[in-house]
């Protein structure tokens, strides 16, 4: 169990958060750049002293501020992967690897650190330089580094960011892997909610220096606790103000015109969420009556194929955005300027009091 | 001719201009020294004992340098601290002293009547007038020059080596000695041939603090100096050599910073 608590100045605002990731399991950190999240994954390694806090792993006191206890980094055996990998570009690959085995004899160093390469299907890059790598193979080399010290806990900063998209998802495939089979506490900066859902077992949200939600992925999509959140959960985030409906609905007037109808409770001024999954789109004035009960007329601004998705762009009072199926688009015969109808069920929609 | 079209050739003529008054002296050296002239002054006693004290002096002093300047160029290079900008200030001081003034300085401060010269001879150590002497002056003159290229070549070293060090288990000296040293060493070296460079042709300091004794503190530049007057073959093959000296540290430099710029952008 590896436990973190800190509070410290950092540039603008305080940093004031606490985390507990237990042993075997992963948790992300997630947010926006400059929230503090790295800053807490340096004090979690002892290269950074917070003002006052605590970081214990285990049984074993890495920093007590209050009782003037601190460990020195290379006392605390955190397998630490950075951003940019951070290899040392005057030494080979196996001698990267072998960097941590100190107390290893010499003639034994090189088996070891082959054996790391040889797990992560590099081993043939034994003797090349670390410029001469792909940044998948940088990458590979950078974990089988952190991982030859039988590390306690694994940090990891934003360890896909300097992948391009096509390796990006073998690699988020095998960080899992790895993540799954070490055992240990694992603490993951990113700022992408995607690569948190995939490789986080919990995702901590952190805005402005603190966690502001923390749960499994699928909790925070469906139940973000803030609109900061819901946005970056990837949610649309609309504002009004909530009066009480019929039967156990809420009704929005939403800033800007419109009303919406959520099956959560709420008064006053909201935030409230739904997925543009969620979100089907008819052409405007037909009012087919279903379980959907939420109509905006809007107007199509943009129309992106992802993938066999489309994501539709659209300009209502507030704008919104539409993620439906490429057949859906077709039967509509979408293009910027059309009027449409979004609709999407009150069950969809989260409320969150502003 | 157009309007305009005289500011190119305008500046190539200047270029022109500097070139050749740079390196004229540099050139009449070598078109008054014949061969045989060289051969013959080098032949002299006297040349080859002032070339090998200009030898053992400058790598005495190097080393010192080497020594004392490489772990305060990594601390102004890896910390920022109270006096931080003082401190590379006055490091920097040697660079704008005129040398003559330094000499004085050193007299005055490590000489017999010197503010510290007295406690120094009370435990034996004579620096003034003595070839230790020599070596003080193309310390303190040379200093600079070594611990302005370390310490650049030591803040070019990407922050995430030293720390990602430390995570694997390394201690602060010992990333000082596997990782920050070998990732900024063209860079030092490049800085080392700077200093080197100077040490060689310092005269005003040494002249002033350790005097010209042949044999004992008269280094290359001194023994020209001397020779002037009495022996311009001898004064001139010195120079020769001393040009030669400097032209190959200065290229030495070159190549190894351009090396450190090259890796640094890598």
């Amino acid at each position: 169990m590896l436990r973190v608590e800190a509070r410290t100045a950092l540039g603008g605002f305080e940093l004031d958060a606490a985390l507990e990731v237990p042993a075997g399991s992963c948790l992300a950190l997630a947010g926006p750049s400059g929230a503090g999240k790295s800053t807490l994954l340096r004090i979690a390694a002892g290269l950074l002293r917070p003002q006052h806090g605590r970081v214990t792993c285990g049984d074993d006191v890495w920093l007590d501020t209050a009782a003037g206890r601190e460990v020195a980094p290379e006392q605390r055996a955190c397998g630490y992967v950075f951003q940019d990998y951070a290899l040392f570009g005057h030494m080979t690959v196996w001698q990267n690897v072998a960097y941590g085995l100190r107390r290893t004899p010499h003639a034994e160093r090189r088996r070891r650190a082959e054996e790391l390469l040889e797990r992560f299907g590099i081993a043939r890059l034994a003797d090349a330089r670390p410029r001469t790598l792909s940044g998948g193979e940088r990458q590979r080399v950078a974990l089988a580094r952190a991982l030859a010290l039988r590390p306690r806990v694994l940090l990891l900063d934003e360890p896909l960011s300097a992948l391009d998209a096509r390796t990006r998802a073998s690699a988020s495939r095998e960080l899992a892997r790895v993540l799954r089979d070490t055992g240990v506490p694992a603490l993951l900066v990113t700022h992408d909610f995607l690569e948190a859902a995939v490789l986080g077992d919990r995702v901590a949200v952190i805005d402005g220096g603190r966690i502001v939600q923390e749960g499994t992925a699928g909790e925070l999509a469906a139940a973000p606790g803030s609109a900061f959140v819901a946005d970056f959960t990837g949610a649309i985030v609309l504002t009004g103000v909530a009066r009480s409906g019929t039967a156990d609905t809420t009704v929005v007037d939403l800033d800007g015109g419109g009303v919406v109808t959520s099956t959560d409770p709420g008064t006053g001024p909201v935030a409230l969420s739904v997925h543009p999954w969620e979100i089907s789109l008819e052409p405007a004035g037909a009012r087919t009556e279903g379980s959907a009960q939420n109509h905006l007329d809007a107007e199509v601004v943009t129309v992106t194929h992802v993938g066999n998705r489309v994501r539709v762009g659209l300009a209502a009072p507030q704008p919104l955005v539409a993620e439906i199926t490429g057949a859906a688009v077709g039967g509509l015969q979408l293009a910027p300027g059309m009027c449409v109808t979004a609709t999407w069920k009150a069950t969809a929609t989260r409320l969150v009091s502003l | 001719m157009t309007r305009g079209r005289w500011f190119a050739p305008a500046l190539v003529l200047t270029l022109a201009v500097a070139l050749t008054f740079l390196t004229l002296p540099v050139v009449a050296i070598f078109v008054r020294t014949s061969p045989g002239n060289l051969l013959a002054a080098l032949d002299d006693p006297g040349v080859l004992d002032a070339l090998w004290l200009s030898v053992r002096t400058t790598l005495v002093a190097l080393a010192i340098i080497v020594v004392v300047g490489t772990p305060a160029a990594y601390l102004l290079a890896t910390r920022t601290f109270r006096g931080h900008a003082l401190a590379v200030t006055l490091v920097e001081l040697p660079l704008v002293l005129p040398p003559a003034v330094a000499g004085v300085g050193l007299l005055v401060a490590l000489g017999p009547q010197g503010i510290v010269g007295g406690a120094l001879a009370d435990a034996g150590i004579r620096l003034a007038l003595e070839t230790a002497g020599v070596v003080v002056a193309l310390t303190f003159v040379a200093a600079p020059f070594y611990v302005r290229g370390a310490q650049a070549a030591f803040g070019a070293v990407d922050r995430s080596w030293l720390e990602a060090s430390r995570t694997l288990g390394a201690s602060e000296a010992r990333t000082f000695l596997r990782v920050a040293i070998p990732a900024a060493a063209p860079g030092m070296l490049a800085g080392l041939a700077l200093a080197w460079g100077r040490a060689v042709g310092e005269f005003g300091a040494t002249l002033i603090f350790a005097g010209s004794f042949r044999g004992r503190t008269q280094t290359a530049p001194l023994a020209i100096y001397e020779r002037l007057g009495t022996d311009l073959d001898a004064a001139l093959a010195l120079s020769a050599v001393l040009v030669a000296v400097s032209g190959s540290l200065l290229l030495t430099a070159k190549l190894l910073g351009g090396r450190g710029v090259a890796r640094a952008a890598r």
